[in-house]
């Protein structure tokens, strides 16, 4: 089984994230890492791999230089290989441009099974496995808490609104995992070491067959006007228990009618 | 006026909330139709007319409910080639984002998802959206075909404006996505008595420092004393005390309620991401430094065993 997983380099989320001018994600202001939301992503590839001595792992990310910093990280937990597809005119991507960069790149190295993380840890969109399922023109089996491949079928449980449901695609297909799917491994020193031998292809625009206005910022279909930082809370009032603590709340509760 | 396609988030056609919020932001843009998918439509047609919907299309198939997500691709496809409307309107949630996203790549439409407004510009809708954990405000617009944007609840109060809505049984021809992925079996959470978390004026949560799945009684009690929702931080989800669907933060619901209550949550980026944009926040916390008090409109540094009784207490004294 060939699987591919698409992992996205993201800014530090407990880091202070900030917009540059032009209303893009300020990738100079923070580090960036291997969103944690793929960790699960690639832990079930790795999961997969264990119960299936066929199976062969891909890591794939679409982002600038630094973003092969992701697929280290994902190499260092596991898998064989990994595809950085980076192109300049990428930049500024929606999420249909970063779709068809991903979904073309992931016909060219051929696949059964594409995992995904829920959504990315900036953008959280959310959309990308829907749309590359839609491009490819395979099930999109999202938003798993729990899944089990059995004769090229996948069978899992997605918690959706209101009701859980048990849902089921055939492979070749499209599988997002939430972060209840199962703890993400440590990359253990040895796994580190080996990640440094594993082959990492990239790839641009050209390769793929895809014209720069296509995507980047020039084929965005939608454009942000302006991003600005939330005034912060003004500082509330806080109060040491002693023995009124409850009573002085309520006091405030009903200052603003709540009670 | 142009139509503005608004797809109707029901429970075997009892609507919830945020339809009628986003049926008052459709009104802004143009005139609603209501999407009506599944059984049902017949006690939903009232309450769709009461909040300004001009029309209910019904798509009643066995597909709907048989298959996951690509059905309403399907329809909402089809019914925007139909109407060519101005704007199309979804819930922001699993089954909505997909759709969007699906309906938005066939449309060769620009999509965004999460908004929290959307008003009327001079180059079409004007949307709202929170980023960063919510420490960040942008504003964005579709530049090009139908605007496909996915609204968050509690985006705007529902405001009623009654209309008698025509309501057409339509067609639509499924494709081969439409049966790609079969819903094996569904299992409706259990709603119990309290207001559900998206849609609640007051949330009050419990995390880790509830130390137990016993004591979500007493989060429980303030919850109803205040007439509120129950949330809970994925520490105490995970520690199993409470379940996911309570879950209140980056990977659980995001909640924008009037007055939001944390007891024993420290306040981590992921927990704020879900709960920052609310109006009122207080805490208990017995931490000083817990980063939940940078948030706080009002804070008790205690343990939340004792000053969340006392509260209790007080409240039902105030009251009678
Ligand atoms: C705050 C913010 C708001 C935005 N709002 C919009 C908007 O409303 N509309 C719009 O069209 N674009 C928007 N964008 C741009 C959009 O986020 C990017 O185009 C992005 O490439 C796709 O969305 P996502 O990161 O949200 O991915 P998601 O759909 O959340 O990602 C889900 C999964 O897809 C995979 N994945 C995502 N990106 C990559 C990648 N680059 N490489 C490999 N795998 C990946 C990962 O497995 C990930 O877990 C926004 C960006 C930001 C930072
Ligand atoms: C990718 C990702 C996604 C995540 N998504 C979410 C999410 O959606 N929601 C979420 O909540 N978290 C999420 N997290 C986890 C998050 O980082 C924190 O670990 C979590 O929010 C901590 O929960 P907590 O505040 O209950 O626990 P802790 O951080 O352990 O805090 C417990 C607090 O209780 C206080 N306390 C203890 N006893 C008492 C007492 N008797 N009285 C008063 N106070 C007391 C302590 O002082 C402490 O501040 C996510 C993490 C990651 C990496």
């Amino acid at each position: 089984m060939k699987i591919v997983v698409c992992v996205k380099h993201v800014p530090d989320a407990t880091a202070d994230r900030t917009f540059s001018e032009d209303g893009t994600t300020d990738r100079e202001a923070v580090d960036s890492l291997l969103s944690e939301l793929d960790e699960y992503a690639v832990e079930q590839a790795l999961r997969l791999s264990e119960s299936d001595a066929d199976a062969e792992i891909s890591f794939l990310t679409v982002g600038p230089d630094d973003a092969r910093d992701a697929l280290r990280k994902a190499l260092a937990m596991g898998g064989d290989a990994a595809i950085h597809v980076s192109d300049e005119d990428i930049e500024g991507s929606d999420a249909f441009g970063t779709s068809l960069v991903l979904a073309k790149a992931i016909e060219r190295h051929g696949f059964d099974l594409v995992l995904c993380g829920m959504a990315s840890t900036d953008g959280s969109m959310g959309v990308l496995p829907a749309l590359l399922a839609e491009r490819l023109g395979v099930p999109a089996v999202t938003h798993l808490e729990e899944l089990a491949i059995e004769d090229r079928t996948v069978t899992g449980r997605r918690e959706g609104e209101g009701a859980t449901v048990r849902i089921q695609g055939a492979l070749p297909a499209v599988v997002s995992v939430t972060d209840r799917s199962g703890d993400a491994r440590y990359p253990s020193f040895k796994g580190i070491m080996a990640a440094k031998k594993k082959p990492v292809e990239t790839l641009g625009l050209s390769d793929l067959g895809i014209e720069a206005a296509q995507v980047g910022r020039a084929g965005a279909r939608s454009a942000v006007d302006t991003a600005t930082r939330r005034p912060p809370r003004a500082k509330g009032e806080i109060v040491a228990d002693e023995g009124t603590g409850g009573i002085g709340l309520a006091a405030f509760l009903t200052t603003k009618k709540f009670i | 006026m142009a139509e503005i396609l608004v797809l109707v988030d029901h429970v075997d056609g009892a609507v919830r909330k945020p339809t009628l919020e986003l049926l008052t932001l459709a009104r802004r843009l143009g005139e609603p139709s209501a999407v009506f998918l599944g059984p049902g439509a017949d006690s939903a047609t009232e309450v769709l007319g009461r909040y300004g919907a001009r029309k209910v299309y019904v798509v009643d198939a066995p597909e709907v409910d048989e298959y996951l997500v690509t059905p309403a691709v399907d329809t909402l496809t089809q019914l925007a080639e139909r109407t060519g409307p101005a704007a199309i309107l979804l819930p922001s949630g699993p089954d909505g984002k997909e759709i969007a996203a699906r309906v938005a790549l066939r449309l060769g439409s620009g999509l965004i998802t999460d908004a929290v407004d959307v008003t009327a510009g001079p180059e079409g809708p004007v949307t709202e959206q929170s980023a960063f954990a919510a420490t960040y405000q942008v504003t964005a617009h579709v530049t090009q075909g139908v605007p496909v944007i996915t609204v968050k609840p509690n985006a705007a109060a529902p405001e009623a404006a009654p209309a008698d809505p025509v309501v057409e049984k339509q067609d639509v021809t499924f494709g081969p996505a439409s049966h790609a992925v079969r819903v094996l079996s569904r299992t409706p959470r259990e709603r119990g008595d309290r207001p559900e978390l998206t849609e609640a004026d007051v949330v009050v949560s419990g995390g880790r420092g509830v130390n137990g799945a016993e004591n979500f009684a007493l989060i429980e009690r303030v919850a109803d004393a205040l007439g509120a929702a129950v949330g809970a931080s994925r520490a105490a989800v995970d520690a199993g005390w409470y379940p996911h669907s309570h879950q209140v933060g980056q990977t659980g619901t995001q909640v924008s309620p009037q007055l939001y209550l944390a007891a024993g949550i420290s306040g981590a980026i992921q927990h704020r991401a879900g709960m920052q944009t609310s109006k009122t926040i207080v805490a208990v916390n017995k931490d000083a430094d817990a980063p939940i008090f940078e948030l706080a409109d009002h804070g008790v540094v205690g343990d939340l065993f004792a000053v969340l009784p006392q509260l209790v207490d007080e409240i039902e004294r105030r009251r009678s």
